[in-house]
């Protein structure tokens, strides 16, 4: 099937940057005329993976696949992985740092908002080698 | 109301947006956590917050917000409001707490 894809390098050592992937994917979706409800769960979920790439794995790759019923998005870092991954997605949960939280993130609901606002949401990880998060979320 | 009362009520300045300020909004929430913001928030449109950072513009926008109230005096650095800008997300400052902005736009008919 045809499908729009995008890439994008998301850096890590920028936390201002974050969320660039996820805006322009949101602003394609709404081009495309993707429903408002669907853009946003769209937007909110990638841009959750963004953010948590940026502040535990130095960044990484996005890639999305627009599909006329669906889109798949996988982000991929090289990060420290994940060594619990059923901890990882308790609500609450989270390793970040004090000064993450001073900016406003690391309430450890980075992972399940991402379950909550897709429909489909699958996490492969290797500690120290890597972790790669599958989103798919149906229009 | 609108966001023009919403700067009257706060008795607010306006650092973007001002062609926005007609714009009805029914719903607001007050948080500095952001993390919570994509939780929990549900077609809100104005975010009263003391965050100053960008990701607090990022937020808004992901979530469709109109307008980001900063509390205690805060002002946001230029970049800041020039992503608001670009956003189209109107950005006003009070001088105003956190719990006391948002009870007086509570109590004025605004909703959670």
């Amino acid at each position: 099937m045809e499908c729009i894809r995008l890439e994008y390098d998301v850096d890590g050592n920028n936390f201002s940057s974050a969320g660039n992937a996820s805006d322009s994917v949101k602003r394609t979706l709404k081009q495309l005329g993707v429903s408002p409800a669907s853009v946003r769960r769209v937007a909110i979920a990638m841009y959750e993976g963004e953010i948590n790439m940026v502040i535990h794995a130095h960044g990484g790759r996005a890639e999305v696949e627009i599909y006329p019923d669906y889109i798949d998005i996988y982000l991929k870092d090289s990060g420290p992985g994940i060594a619990d991954i059923d901890l990882a997605m308790k609500a609450g949960y989270s390793t970040a740092t004090e000064n993450i939280r001073s900016l406003g993130f690391g309430a450890g609901m980075g992972l399940p908002n991402m379950k909550k606002y897709s429909d489909e949401m699958k996490i492969d990880s290797t500690v120290g080698v890597g972790t790669t998060v599958f989103l798919r979320v149906k229009f | 109301m609108t966001i023009r009362e919403v700067v009257k009520l706060l008795d607010a300045e306006i650092l973007c947006g001002e062609e926005h300020l007609d714009t009805e909004i029914h719903t607001a929430c007050g948080s500095d956590m952001m993390s919570d913001v994509l939780a929990y928030v549900k077609d809100q449109s104005v975010l009263l917050t003391g965050l100053l950072n960008p990701q607090v513009v990022r937020t808004a926008e992901m979530m469709d917000m109109l307008c980001i109230v900063f509390v205690r005096g805060k002002r946001p650095e230029q970049p800041v409001i020039d992503l608001a800008e670009e956003k189209g997300i109107v950005l006003l400052s009070t001088e105003k707490r956190l719990f006391v902005a948002c009870g007086i736009l509570y109590t004025h008919g605004l909703g959670g």
